[in-house]
């Protein structure tokens, strides 16, 4: 299991309206109680979905909701049981290196939600796909206690391209 | 069907100024509802508004953004903009985007009304 050559376990397909957000976090986190995680867990790994969906929708579809996105689970019950999450889309592409956090001492509206997911999960990477639109993979290990992450350094300078 | 129907949010006339109490999960599809409410709040250059969360069990960035706006509005018209009541889940976002030292943050309406 987790093998991105095997099938998702569960797979949600959704047009990009903010609308349908509330039930692909319900169906995240209740997959993620399923796997062990706890309640505090189970709620950030909805925010990290959400906050990558809201950067689908109003970055990579413009707000346009017409939109494809999938998103796919894959319980990982290997070594290091956790829960791999993949979303895709087809909407503009771009390039995985100007997705950034931006400078959390810039107190500004927006720009937040690539260093919420890089706070809460233990891995995200973005990638182009080849038939087009982006792929991005989340994995966030189980653990028997949650532990705080040491916060990022500041990365003064550097602002996000096209994701926020 | 509106989008945004699924926030609601209450107001409280107080002596200096308001208090809104919105009601539900905020996030993208209904964010624009809480920038409303704060900016009828907002618009009569209150001393304070008062932002009840208690009523909140989820709020994404998209939430977050609308009250960082609401701060710089506050801060501009030197209006006090007070957050209260929040609910674990609302505060760890807060924490994770480290905001949570930038609002002003206090446990109960009560408290916030009368800082």
């Amino acid at each position: 299991m987790g093998d991105p050559s095997t099938e998702p376990e569960v797979r949600l397909e959704m047009f990009s309206q903010p609308k349908f957000l509330a039930a692909a976090r319900a169906l995240v986190g209740s997959v993620a109680q399923r796997l062990g995680f706890n309640e505090i867990q189970c709620g950030q790994i909805s925010l990290a979905v959400d906050e990558a969906l809201c950067n689908v929708i109003t970055h990579g579809y413009d707000r346009r909701c017409d939109g494809r996105i999938w998103i796919k689970l894959w319980p990982l019950v290997a070594d290091m049981p956790g829960l791999k999450i993949v979303i895709e889309d087809l909407a503009q592409q771009v390039d995985p290196a100007t997705i950034r956090p931006r400078d959390l001492n810039e107190v500004r509206p927006g720009g937040l939600g690539v260093h919420i997911m890089r706070e809460i999960m233990d891995e995200v990477t973005y990638e182009r796909r080849s038939g087009g639109g982006m792929r991005l993979t989340m994995i966030k290990r189980l653990r028997p206690v949650q532990t705080a992450k040491s916060p990022a350094p500041p990365t003064s300078g550097q602002s996000e391209l096209n994701h926020e | 069907m509106s989008d945004a129907q699924e926030l609601e949010i209450q107001t409280e006339s107080i002596d200096d100024g308001v208090i809104l109490r919105p009601l539900g999960e905020i996030d993208l599809n209904c964010a624009a509802v809480l920038r409303e409410g704060l900016r009828q709040a907002q618009d009569g250059q209150p001393g304070r508004v008062v932002v009840d969360l208690g009523g909140v069990p989820y709020m994404d960035s998209s939430g977050v953004a609308t009250l960082v706006e609401a701060m710089q509005v506050a801060r501009r018209t030197s209006t006090k903009l007070i957050l209260c009541a929040m609910q674990d889940k609302v505060r760890s976002i807060f924490e994770i985007a480290r905001l949570d030292i930038v609002f002003s943050i206090v446990e109960t309406a009560e408290e916030a009304v009368s800082q």
